[in-house]
């Protein structure tokens, strides 16, 4: 017989809300469509100068221990930023790079986080190299680290790597052994052309392929407590990704009813047309359901190890997260007609974030595969 | 409608006096709640169809209100408990998970009786509210008519002023528990000349009693009864049952609506609905097998059922979302609004799926000893459209929605 007890629990801080309203105004500054657009074809895809000042807002600690330099709130304080962000499609290393400082935390020693964090917290870019086989639901992992003269060895290649071009530091999922490891490797020991830059559905987003093959580690590079800390941060990573996508819904239904309410056929606005009216309204119940989700989990997590209702919370927000903005991306390009073909129009930039964003840290059915022996058995 | 254990996430937290509270009432349900009369209860409101049941749920509504268990945050002097709704909740979500029979008289209990808490005269409240509460007197809701229902602003139901007394004329219909109200919340039109057609109508707190209206019981979906088509012919009534002003009826009718669609609070509270929850359905989805084996451990089921839990949380957590205001500026009351539409169309989906998962039993119905649990999902699937078309349409709510929150135009 199942007995199930669903954790209801959501809460939001003074401090979260005020973080919400200054970040929604710090990025709609910061990123409007002009900007975004600019940045399409550029190398890096941010501006440097806001990332900048994002760090030196304090951003970049706001979910680190106030030892290492950060002010101690918590990861739940970043949930404010990152949809926001997703809501002005403002990019910059900020997602991953917290999500790698998450690794250090929850997986290093003190000295590995004395070592790694402050400098994280100053805007040293780190990112996660996880994947290395067809997608984020298979469990092989092809990278290898090897005992070699007093030291180790890594071989393989590493997908998809998100800012790999601009990251100081790779936090590079290995085997040892059969066993999963997680290791530090700064960018300086990478060989030349071991990064080739991806082309991706999103331009808005930048990632590249790493060849870690032959780069040498010591044991203390090696992460201490690898198995929670990857448990961890798969689930911290869809949880951001959910929550960027979260906002990018909103964006995308903010585009589709501006065109609902301006153009007209028929001579009425296509708005008026229940056609399009009733699935609009249904992008805003997914969105919200996806909102209500990211601050569910927002609410539960801490710097310990995620616990079972977190784990839910985080899968139920990417599942939910993801399908909304699929949706949301779909049928904001079928709705604004031949408009909605166009490059120029913004429907683009969501129904392409759309796909990638799917995809980072697992898709929805992926996440429901996970939650069925926890919902159901 | 839709909440259910709104408040189970909270119970670790909870003051030692609410958890006395709790179980007091848990303890109260025990040694309280009436035996298997042997004949079938009503899952809804809507489906009081004889006086058995009717004879046997005033009982249990008086006995509910009698322990102080409901109209808990309804002022004292008029039959109410006065103390904060945070009682009444907790008291709502132990009745409902021990699936206590429903307090039935809803639509005094839910928008008749706030309407007139919130904006009735003192000699009002004083009619009527502790009536509503012990179950005395029953109300219905004389809106709809046989010509218009989602354009309620276009209804014909004629009231004209004649000395002391409005003589009505015309006909209402869907009238749940119109055979045996005692009142009725009524919606008729009292200047047919009114340039705008909404400011011709007037409220009426009309007695069902008056010479000249009749009803007619109307069989519904399920074969059982609940609602009447409901007949004005020269009927009589006091000048003082109006409510407000004449020519504010519409007003007065749209803020019920909000009580009714759960956008505003202030209901006395009791289960008005049986709560038909994934809990249950992942009970039936452990006994029901195929090839021996519980369609619980079949994978596409697994996926459908954990897609429907998904949705499950997110409607109760929705409901929790509301009382934070900063996570609601940016599309104001989209969650308010939207609470009857997800509810109920969730519920709809997910008792549809019941029946699928039941295979060849699927087909059976009430009655038939081999029906699954007794033909409960069958009653419960049929049963669940009169929320997705009482009160207001699914459709019409999301006209409302794209209209009032994302300011989309009219149609
Ligand atoms: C069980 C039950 C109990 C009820 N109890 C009461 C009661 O006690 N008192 C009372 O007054 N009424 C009651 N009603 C009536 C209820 O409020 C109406 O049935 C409802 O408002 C719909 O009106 P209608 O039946 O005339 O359908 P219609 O308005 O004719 O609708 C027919 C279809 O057209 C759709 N439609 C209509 N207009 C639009 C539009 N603008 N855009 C898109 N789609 C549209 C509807 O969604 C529906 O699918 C009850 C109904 C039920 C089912």
């Amino acid at each position: 017989m199942i007995t199930r007890t669903a954790n209801l629990d959501i809460s939001f801080s003074d401090e979260q809300a005020m973080i919400l309203d200054s970040a929604k105004v710090f990025c709609r500054d910061k990123s409007d469509i002009t900007t975004v657009r600019s940045l399409l074809k550029s190398e890096t895809g941010y501006q440097n100068d806001v990332w900048a000042e994002m760090i030196a807002l304090g951003w970049t600690g706001l979910a680190l221990p106030e030892q290492y330099g950060g002010s101690g709130m918590g990861l739940g304080a970043t949930i404010p930023l990152v949809e926001s962000m997703g809501r002005y499609l403002l990019c910059t290393p900020f997602i991953t790079s917290t999500i790698a400082a998450q690794a250090i935390l929850r997986g290093g020693t003190n000295q590995q986080k004395s070592r790694w964090l402050p400098s994280m917290v100053e805007g040293a870019v780190a990112t996660m190299a996880l994947l290395d086989n067809e997608d984020w639901g298979a469990t092989q992992i092809r990278c290898t680290l090897t005992p070699k003269d007093g030291g180790f060895v890594l071989e393989g290649k590493k997908l998809q790597v998100n800012d790999a071009a601009v990251a100081d530091i790779f936090l590079v999922l290995a085997s040892s052994n059969g066993v999963p490891t997680l290791v530090v490797v700064e960018a300086k020991a990478l060989p030349e052309g071991a990064i080739s830059n991806n082309t991706l559905v999103d331009e808005t987003k930048r990632a590249g392929n790493v060849n870690f093959s032959g780069v040498t580690i010591k044991a203390d590079a090696i992460l201490a407590n690898a198995a929670e800390a990857l448990q961890d941060v798969r689930l911290i990573g869809a949880l951001l990704t959910a929550s960027e996508a979260t906002g990018t819904s909103a964006a995308a239904l903010d585009t589709l009813v501006d065109y609902l309410t301006t153009r007209k056929q028929f001579g009425r606005l296509i708005g008026s047309y229940q056609a399009l009216k009733h699935p609009t309204v249904d992008i805003l119940l997914q969105m919200d359901s996806a909102r209500t989700f990211i601050y569910h989990a927002a609410t539960l997590i801490s710097d310990a190890h995620l616990n079972k209702d977190t784990e839910i919370a985080c899968r139920m927000a990417k599942a939910q997260a993801t399908d909304a903005l699929l949706f949301a991306g779909d049928r904001a390009v079928q709705f604004h007609g031949g408009m909605g073909f166009t490059y120029d129009c913004n429907a683009m930039l969501y129904i392409r974030r759309a796909q990638w964003a799917q995809h980072q840290y697992g898709d929805a059915q992926h996440h429901r595969k996970l939650l069925a022996p926890l919902l159901l058995d | 409608m839709t909440e259910n254990s709104q408040l189970a996430g909270q119970q670790s937290m909870e003051s030692t006096e609410l958890s006395d509270f709790r179980k007091g009432i848990i303890d109260w349900i025990k040694h309280n709640t009436p035996a298997d009369p042997g004949f079938l209860l009503p899952q809804t409101f809507m489906e009081v169809g004889s006086e058995q049941v009717l004879d046997f749920l005033r009982e249990w509504q008086y006995k509910v209100w009698s322990a102080g268990y409901l109209g808990m945050a309804w002022p004292k002097q008029y039959g109410g408990g006065g103390m904060p709704r945070l009682f009444q909740q907790i008291a709502d979500e132990e009745m409902r998970r021990a699936r206590v029979p429903i307090c039935f008289n809803v639509i005094g209990l839910g928008w008749a009786g706030p309407l007139i808490i919130d904006t009735g005269t003192d000699v009002e409240k004083e009619t009527y509210i502790k009536g509503i509460l012990n179950a005395e007197d029953i109300w219905c809701q004389g809106f709809s008519e046989p010509n218009h229902g989602s354009d309620l602003g276009s209804i014909q139901t004629r009231a004209e002023r004649d000395g002391d007394e409005y003589v009505i004329n015309g006909s209402k219909i869907w009238t749940t528990l119109g055979n045996y109200a005692k009142y009725m919340i009524l919606l008729a039109r009292t200047d047919a000349q009114a340039e705008r057609r909404y400011n011709g109508l007037s409220f009426f707190l009309a007695p069902m009693g008056a010479n000249g209206i009749s009803t007619s019981p109307i069989q519904k979906l399920t074969g059982e009864y609940g609602f009447t088509e409901t007949f004005f012919t020269d009927a009589r009534i006091p000048a003082s049952c109006i409510m407000g002003e004449e020519g504010h009826g519409w007003r007065i009718a749209m803020h019920t609506l909000q009580y009714e669609r759960g956008a505003e609070a202030g209901a006395a509270g009791g289960v008005s609905i049986l709560s038909i929850v994934m809990d249950d359905l992942l009970k039936m989805a452990q006994d029901v097998e195929r090839d021996g084996q519980p369609l619980l451990q079949d994978p596409i089921t697994r996926d459908n059922l954990v897609k429907f839990l998904i949705e499950e949380q997110a409607l109760y957590l929705g409901e929790r979302r509301v009382g934070i205001p900063a996570l609601c500026r940016d599309y104001p009351n989209s969650l308010a609004l939207s609470g009857k539409l997800r509810g109920t169309e969730f519920f709809r989906r997910m008792r549809q799926y019941a029946l699928t998962l039941q295979g060849a039993p699927g087909a059976l119905y009430v009655g038939d000893d081999q029906a699954v649990d007794g033909g409960f999902w069958q009653r419960a699937y049929l049963n669940n459209f009169s929320t997705t078309i009482g009160g207001g349409t699914s459709q019409v709510q999301a006209n409302i929605i794209g209209e009032h929150v994302l300011g989309l135009p009219k149609d």
